[in-house]
């Protein structure tokens, strides 16, 4: 791992940290500004944007608006029932079906293989239209469920292509072991398979997950009702709506990020594995 | 149904059914035949259909096409979101891409320290939603709040500043700057990760031979990154002609000021579900929709026929 003198070169590498803190500065810089002034009064807000609040700046009457109006723990629960079921259930058929694409030989499999990913490259969102007939016809608009459906559905292809990757290299011996054994197909894939796919599910999940949190568009086009709004949603209306209440507006802003920032602080290990292994290649 | 033949080599005799190969199939492929594909057929079909009569459905073959290419009413909407979406595109492939890739070939030099804290920072805006980013900086760049003049008179170069979301020639670059803000860790990541596949024999033959710093990236890694850069550039293709929540949360669904920063995603939306000017057409965006998918195909086709099989692919 050594390597030789060329790079410790001291001059060089305080130029390269130079660099590199002047980005982490435009990166963290606007969202801690947010965050620092949605503690303020409104005279704190406008009278010293850039400094931290002190005793008489110092207000939490952005956070009170937020609390007493907005509809936050709502949209906070409707976003965290969309999301985690959604990935759920991305997982679990897109392994079943990973698992009939890979293990198997019969006519016709290259071809469904190429189906099932071919939703890789298309954005579902063009399908909008009759995304919205459909939902409408099967009456379940504005419904939680419309989401998940759509989501799961978003997300199949990449499952599949991840995962049946992967199937691939989990041993021959083994399972041919349990089918001895006389475990059904079903417990094999659950059992054996399933333990195996944990980094590929990591991978799954973030490209599943911050993408249905953060999404905009199927919750305005397909579920806008006040029940079925989501925190991405909730946010967008209720800053559209206080928009001239700056205290109300950094305070739904900050409430919307801090969950964010913690938990992608706190996984940002897998996160960040999940992308590099996954994308590669 | 427990046992299968397919440990033994097919040779013998007839197969029984397998039934848990349907079976397993079946959920996926139906919540995906049904939410995904059947709804992008169904609006690839309702392009050639209009409303006749309230509630009653008629074909008219291509109308639509010709209303959306041909009358001034939709063809200058179109043709603006179109150049609009290739000038954001632009942005994101002049600036996101090479400012992602020097900040990956940074990272990965082996002696640098800390490069896990910049990695995890530089992803922060990444996983924030276009809601809030779209926020946060329209309060930063406004004249109320005044933060950008302050800032930048304190380095005493508060003459340059404008309100850049607000004016026609300045909004769509400032929103597309914004849009590489929040994305410029995806290209990061992904070019630090092939950098950390490329074998250490290889940097070391080349130390050896004394080819070091930019020199040895633009020599040796950067042939090795190109069928990444190739991906990166496909991945903001797509994401770029489908983009619309940005614009959506900062400028309004007019895309102001004047329609200066509209893209083909806010056309749609504006198209099919309306506003409070216009009803909303299902028929005129399923042929908008229509378009940009044929605009996305033809770019990933030119992608993997006009350029993929041009680049060199190293064993490694």
């Amino acid at each position: 791992m050594f390597r030789t003198s060329a790079r410790q070169n001291p001059l060089r590498s305080s130029a390269l940290h130079l660099v590199l803190i002047v980005y982490t500065l435009i990166c963290v810089a606007p969202i801690l500004l947010i965050i620092m002034n949605s503690f303020k009064s409104r005279r704190g807000i406008f009278g010293a944007p850039l400094e931290f609040p002190r005793g008489e700046t110092f207000s939490l009457e952005g956070y009170e608006t937020v609390f007493t109006i907005g509809n936050f723990p709502l949209y906070f629960q409707n976003s965290l029932i969309v999301t985690i079921v959604s990935l759920l259930l991305t997982v679990v058929f897109g392994a079943m079906a990973a698992f009939a694409l890979s293990e198997y030989r019969y006519r016709g499999r290259e071809i469904l293989t190429l189906y099932m990913i071919l939703g890789l490259m298309v954005p579902i969102r063009l399908g909008t239209v009759g995304i919205l007939n459909m939902m409408a016809a099967a009456g379940i608009s504005n419904t939680l469920t419309a989401l998940i459906l759509v989501y799961t559905a978003q997300h199949l292809p990449l499952a599949i292509f991840v995962m049946s990757e992967l199937m691939r290299q989990v041993s021959d011996d083994l399972k041919n072991a349990a089918r001895i054994d006389g475990l059904s197909e079903y417990r094999i894939l659950f059992r054996l398979v399933m333990p195996v796919m944990r980094p590929a599910i990591a991978t799954i999940a973030v490209f599943t997950m911050i993408p249905i949190w953060n999404d905009l568009w199927f919750p305005l086009v397909l579920a806008p009702s006040e029940e079925t709004r989501t925190v991405t949603l909730g946010a967008q209306f209720f800053i559209g709506q206080f928009v001239t209440n700056w205290s109300a507006v950094l305070a739904a802003l900050s409430l919307a990020i801090i969950p964010m920032l913690v938990l992608y602080m706190l996984f940002s290990r897998q996160i960040i594995r999940g992308i590099t292994s996954g994308a590669v290649k | 149904m427990a046992t299968t033949d397919h440990t033994a080599p097919v040779a013998t005799g007839k197969r029984p059914r397998r039934w848990h190969i349907p079976l397993l199939l079946a959920p996926a492929a139906i919540v995906y035949t049904l939410v995904m594909i059947w709804p992008l057929v169904d609006s690839l079909r309702l392009s050639f259909f209009d409303e006749g009569a309230p509630g009653e459905r008629i074909f008219v073959g291509l109308q639509n096409y010709r209303a959306l290419f041909g009358s001034d009413l939709w063809w200058g909407q179109f043709w603006n979101a179109l150049v609009n979406n290739f000038e954001f595109f632009a942005i994101h492939m002049l600036v996101q891409n090479p400012i992602g890739i020097a900040l990956a070939a940074i990272l990965s030099l082996p002696a640098l320290r800390g490069k896990t804290v910049y990695r995890t920072i530089f992803f922060i805006p990444a996983v924030l939603s276009y809601v809030i980013v779209g926020f946060v900086w329209r309060l930063i760049l406004s004249p109320t709040w005044g933060i950008a003049p302050d800032l930048l008179d304190r380095i005493g170069l508060g003459f340059l500043y404008q309100p850049w979301l607000g004016q026609t020639d300045t909004a769509l670059i400032t929103l597309s700057l914004i849009s590489v803000w929040q994305f410029i860790g995806i290209p990061m990541m992904l070019i630090y990760a092939a950098l950390l596949s490329i074998p250490d024999e290889l940097i070391e033959a080349a130390e050896c031979d004394g080819i070091t710093g930019v020199a040895q990236f633009f020599k040796i890694k950067l042939p090795l990154l190109w069928p990444s850069i190739g991906i990166i550039s496909i991945l903001t293709f797509v994401g770029n002609f489908n983009a619309f929540d940005l614009v959506y949360v900062t400028q309004g669904p007019f895309a102001a000021p004047d329609g200066s920063t509209d893209l083909l995603g806010t056309f749609l939306f504006r198209t099919f579900f309306g506003s409070t000017s216009q009803l909303g057409d299902p028929y005129m965006g399923a042929t908008i929709a229509t378009a940009m998918f044929g605009i996305i195909v033809i770019g990933v086709l030119l992608y993997l026929f006009g350029i993929q099989r041009r680049l060199t692919y190293y064993q490694m």
